[in-house]
């Protein structure tokens, strides 16, 4: 293992990411406080509670993870979408490491990035909202958890694209679609039933529901089943990162 | 002392079917430039790619200091600087953490002493903290130069380093090769300038279709281009060279109305006077005279051509 080039491109990714600090952070900040005026404040003014908790409250681990899960996606994906579209590609091709050293640094800075941003989220979310975190190990494990699944998945996204569009389309039509109805500002039981059913089809909701019930103790579904959707989902984009790992695919000629 | 890149064989098919190199062997001594030359879709970034472990060999092996580049890849790598044909770089970096990024890539500590150098040998280091954007098109070249010397590679492949270069910049270039042969690099450069290859390499290849078509020792090569020949056109034919003019330098063409000598402009005498006076002795008129030179350009371009047809 080269562990000098996997700091190495750790290090280069997190670099950029500080470089663009007031764009890596005043964004997340500036949209969680909208969040909280809009949804916080004007509609949690008419539903005030949603399972014994506070609506300003309840809806920040969905908050949290609506951010994660995008940035992870597109920090991983950019990250190695960029050197194919440039052409710097060839240095990592060319240098004494394997695949998984490359896998290891993007991925490991992509989720850090994100890991990031939903702290932040979390501190920016104490200034409008009273939350105790009920069981704060699994609070961090799920969000870890959740950052270096969605990182991995995006790094897959970044090697399947072959252009710009590709990129964004797949968070677009996919990604943010599945996770605004996981249950981010809602719980799945205010649903009707035939959407209760549906929801259960959307692996966000396993996330956001375990998630939050490390905020609050209260969960839409049983957490076992969260904790294995999180394991399956990184199993699988671990297998699937094999697999490109083995055959080059869309790597080498 | 085995050499220390050893292709053997090497085929490459691009997805497409289309074979770039059918089935290229050669071997490289250590700390010679080898220069290699090759129109337009010759295969020549092909052939780097495929030893740099960018693209995927269908067949054939290469070894780098012993290495096999597929099996024992990072020993391999480990040992390979490549600067490619097209300026790839950031844009927004700066210099100096891009050289950085490329020392850890290939998993050597950093060490800012040894960088330091590398950058001053190129004339970067006033520029250490530029932004890649904000330079020339030549500084660019140089820091993808001072990209591939930052894990101070044993070997170093220059994929067309002069390429849309100015004269001076050029020289700059050959003198940067210079220096790093006497440091013990050795240097496989591709190019499409034969003055280039003439002007620093050791040893010079032509590559054309896939095929490597010629190595020779650029000494060989210029000694064979050295020479000229003088054509002797004869009045009417003669039946044998006659007694006088007998030697390893004169034949008769076939149909017996031309005398051809072969001289070394470098030498001392061409013996071109001697030559006539002999005619003239030998009681020949003349009605002609014609010389002709063989330039690597010539045995190059000769060479593409033949293997076209
Ligand atoms: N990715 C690819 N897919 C298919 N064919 C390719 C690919 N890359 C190169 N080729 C083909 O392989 C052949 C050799 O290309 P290569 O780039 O090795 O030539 P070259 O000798 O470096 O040429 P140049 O002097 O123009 O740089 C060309 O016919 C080219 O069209
Ligand atoms: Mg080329």
């Amino acid at each position: 293992m080269n562990w000098i080039a996997v700091t190495s491109i750790y290090k280069f990714e997190m670099a950029r990411f500080f470089r663009t600090m007031t764009q890596s952070f005043v964004s997340p900040v500036l949209s969680t406080s909208l969040y909280f005026v809009v949804f916080g404040a004007a509609i949690g003014s008419r539903i005030q509670e949603v399972e014994g908790i506070s609506y300003g409250a309840f809806i920040v681990p969905g908050l949290i993870m609506l951010s994660v899960i995008t940035q992870s996606i597109s920090n991983a994906s950019f990250g190695i979408y960029f050197p194919k579209f440039i052409g710097t590609v060839f240095e990592l091709l060319s240098a004494p490491i394997s695949f998984i050293e490359i896998v290891l640094g993007y991925v490991g800075a992509a989720a850090t990035k994100a890991l990031f941003i939903g702290v932040i989220i979390l501190i920016t979310a104490f200034f409008f909202v009273d939350i105790t975190i009920v069981h704060p190990f699994w609070m961090v494990l799920f969000l870890v958890l959740t950052c270096v699944s969605f990182a991995l998945f995006g790094f897959i996204l970044g090697i399947w694209a072959g252009n710009f569009e590709q990129l964004q389309l797949v968070p677009l039509l996919i990604i943010t679609p599945l996770v605004f109805l996981g249950g981010s500002f809602y719980s799945i039981s205010m649903l009707p039933p035939v959407w209760q059913v549906i929801s259960h089809f959307n692996p966000v909701v396993y996330l956001i529901s375990g998630f939050r019930w490390s905020f609050f103790g209260a969960a839409d579904v049983p957490i076992v089943t969260s904790l294995f959707a999180i394991a399956g989902f990184t199993a699988l984009c671990l297998a699937v990162i094999w697999w490109i790992f083995r055959t080059g695919w869309r790597i080498r000629q | 002392m085995p050499d220390i890149v050893e292709i053997h064989n090497l085929r490459k098919a691009y997805s497409d079917g289309f074979e770039a190199l059918k089935g290229v062997s050669l071997n490289i001594k250590k700390g010679e430039i080898l220069a290699l030359l090759g129109p337009n879709g010759a295969g020549k970034t092909t052939l780097i790619s495929t030893v740099c472990g960018i693209t995927t060999s269908t067949s054939g092996s290469v070894k780098v200091g012993g290495h096999d580049t597929l099996t024992d890849y990072r020993a391999a790598r480990a040992m390979i600087g490549l600067v490619p044909q097209e300026i790839n770089l950031e844009p927004f970096e700066k210099v100096i953490s891009t050289v950085r990024f490329s020392r850890g890539l290939f998993g050597k500590p950093k060490d800012d002493a040894a960088l330091e150098k590398i950058l001053r040998q190129l004339s970067l280091w006033d520029k250490k903290d530029s932004q890649i954007r904000a330079l020339s098109g030549g500084m660019k070249r140089r820091v993808l130069i001072a990209k591939a010397l930052a894990h101070e590679p044993r070997v170093l492949f220059l994929d067309e380093p002069t390429a849309g270069v100015d004269v001076e910049l050029r020289r700059d270039m050959w003198e940067i090769v210079a220096g790093l042969k006497a440091d013990g690099v050795t240097i496989i450069l591709t190019t499409h300038y034969i003055e280039e290859a003439e002007a620093i390499a050791d040893r010079i290849g032509v590559i054309a279709h896939g095929e490597l078509l010629l190595v020779e020792d650029k000494d060989k090569l210029m000694a064979r281009m050295g020479k000229k020949q003088l054509v002797v056109q004869l009045t009417k034919p003669v039946d044998a060279l006659p007694d006088i003019l007998v030697s390893d330098a004169v034949t008769l063409s076939a149909d017996r109305t031309k005398l051809i000598y072969t001289y070394d402009t470098r030498a001392e005498r061409t013996g071109i006077t001697k030559l006539l006076s002999d005619v003239a002795t030998a009681g020949l008129v003349l009605s002609d005279l014609e010389t002709s030179q063989s330039s690597l350009e010539e045995i190059f371009v000769g060479l593409v051509k033949e293997d076209a047809a």
